[in-house]
């Protein structure tokens, strides 16, 4: 892999990285796939678009975060008030978005932001302007993963997590659990959105369809980096989220590199997931087959009603 | 303390499951008294502390706690007031979680919860504390992860938690059904000492009638969603599990062919 091709990746996945920690708070925290993140992404970057393009990037940032905080606490409305299945709530979130991203984008497909400022164009001029597309996304995920680790230590923190974990209990302890669900959720699509406003800035576009199987891309990143890097103590285990998410893109960039149609990466990420999804069924299927087999009445040399 | 006035409660209503739970049930709790439930699997025991809880919504009457009208508030306000350690083990705790930070999610039970520190080091002394007073050795393993504990561990570890910050009414529903025998016992006994130290207004459904008359002041036992036998002072005193069991019969007319009711 070339090195620009390297670096690029490495970038990308920062800046995915904050995605897959909002990810992380609604499929690890509160245990529930949350695909309004396929529609917060794009509402991100769409909103930050918009304010490029008449406005300030930074500005673009904040109200990203905070439109996905609002989707986000949609769904979690829907799922709580109105008892509506997690899953369809998000689906229904995530449709109904796609209207609303493309009214933001005033009923264009695409805006593209050449010439226009962004938070890189900011640092022009400056000794970092070669550095802006690494350092910003940096500072930015690195002050979002210390603000994260401190909520989740926090006695609010500790609730969301003991939600997703069991939340009879949380009720049974006097906790509101749709309130819970609903701060969970809105931060979690806030991370999300505020990844897809970097992503629009970085790459100088939003697209309409920027954000299909992005909660693919999301959960394939916790599951990765928490198989390979470890889940405890707690900040290991965002750490290994990010990480998760910046190797993902590092296996895309190869991927590509090893000449893969662009087009194909959908399915190798839904391969990927599904693949990290089904590790412990498979696991405990081999270790069945193998007792199986192992037993000697099984064998062929057994008898000759030993046929199967 | 508790009072319960003609509450009713039907499951499946105009189904063909349609199945009356509990039948007007007025019942009523001094403060400080102990009183065990038994009845046999459908009597509506744990029926009952679903309602009081707020688990389940409620048909008719009215549920007072101290003075207030609880009856339609929702489950994790009264859950301010009230503690509750359920059946199944798995329930009462956050197994993905530390015994310290379980500990610390039900020590803020009633206060508003913000962005302050999760654990503070005097709290977590205090939580040393409690837990050796458990005598199971938890109070050495403070960030170990919940999952790794024992069915018994972990309901005497919900036992702390359901009181540490001292409740109005304690709810104990088959607190101890699920667990061996050995333990079992264990955690009955710390039942005791718990309930003893801060004279809680107890509530605890049983399967078992030795228990349930060894245990508390008071003894109630339920048939088909009512209230058919009432025991307390001397009349309880002199109870036995034989007398009880005849009782029963007399009382519900129907046989107590009951495999859960354990008669020893």
């Amino acid at each position: 892999m070339s090195f620009l091709a390297f670096q690029g990746s490495v970038e990308l996945g920062i800046i995915y990285a904050i995605m897959a920690l909002g990810v992380f708070i609604s499929f690890r925290t509160l245990n529930m796939p949350d695909l309004t993140v396929d529609g917060s992404f794009v509402l991100g970057a769409a909103v930050s678009a918009t304010l490029c393009s008449g406005g300030h990037p930074l500005v673009g940032l904040a109200l990203a975060f905070a439109a996905g905080c609002l989707a986000g606490s949609v769904t979690a409305l829907l799922h709580t008030k109105l008892n509506i299945q997690p899953l369809l709530s998000g689906i229904l979130v995530m449709l109904g978005l796609y209207s609303i991203n493309l009214r933001v984008m005033d009923g264009r497909a695409n805006i593209p932001l050449l010439n226009k400022a962004t938070v890189f164009s900011l640092l022009q001029g400056t000794p970092l302007e070669n550095s802006a597309a690494l350092l910003i996304p940096t500072i930015i995920l690195l002050s979002m993963l210390v603000l994260l680790f401190l909520f989740l230590k926090t006695q609010f923190g500790f609730v969301l997590r003991a939600t997703g974990d069991n939340d009879q209990m949380v009720r049974a302890l006097g906790v509101n659990t749709d309130r819970v669900i609903l701060i969970g959720l809105a931060l979690s699509n806030g991370l999300v959105a505020l990844s897809g406003s970097l992503i629009a800035q970085y790459q100088s576009f939003a697209d309409i369809s920027m954000g299909i199987g992005m909660v693919i891309i999301g959960l394939a990143s916790v599951i990765i980096g928490e198989v390979i890097f470890g889940t405890t103590p707690l900040l290991r285990r965002l750490v290994a989220v990010i990480l998760g998410a910046m190797l993902y893109r590092l296996v895309i960039a190869l991927a590509l590199e090893l000449g893969m149609a662009p087009t194909d990466l959908k399915l190798i990420s839904a391969l990927i997931v599904t693949l990290a999804l089904s590790m412990p069924s498979i696991k405990a299927y081999l270790i069945f087959w193998k007792k199986k087999h192992s037993s000697p009445y099984n064998r062929k040399e057994a008898g000759p009603d030993a046929d199967n | 303390m508790l009072i319960i006035e003609s509450l009713s409660k039907t499951f499946n209503p105009g189904s063909i499951n349609e199945k009356l739970a509990l039948d007007n049930i007025t019942l009523s709790l001094q403060p400080g008294e102990f009183l065990s439930i038994i009845g046999g699997n459908g009597a509506g025991k744990s029926t009952l502390l679903n309602c009081i809880s707020g688990v389940y919504p409620i048909d008719q009457g009215r549920i007072i706690l101290d003075s207030k009208d609880i009856s339609y508030r929702p489950e994790y306000q009264r859950s301010r007031y009230i503690g509750r350690v359920f059946q199944d083990p798995m329930l009462g705790t956050a197994f993905d979680m530390s015994i310290e930070e379980n500990l610390a999610i039900a020590y803020a039970r009633g206060k508003t919860r913000g962005l302050k520190p999760g654990i503070r080091k005097s709290e977590a002394k205090l939580f040393r504390e409690h837990l050796a007073r458990l005598e199971l050795g938890l109070e050495d393993r403070m960030k170990q992860k919940v999952g790794l504990l024992s069915g018994g561990q972990r309901q005497a570890l919900t036992l702390l938690m359901a009181t540490i910050v001292e409740p109005r009414l304690l709810l104990l529903d088959e607190h101890t059904a699920a667990l061996d025998p050995a333990i079992a016992q264990r955690v009955l006994q710390l039942t005791r000492e718990i309930v003893s130290r801060y004279h809680l207004t107890t509530i605890m459904v049983t399967h078992n009638m030795k228990a349930a008359l060894e245990y508390g002041n008071r003894t109630i036992m339920m048939h088909d969603g009512r209230i058919i036998l009432d025991l307390q002072g001397a009349e309880r005193e002199e109870m036995t599990v034989e007398k009880l069991v005849q009782l029963f019969g007399l009382k519900s007319g129907a046989e107590l062919d009951n495999d859960r009711l354990l008669l020893i």
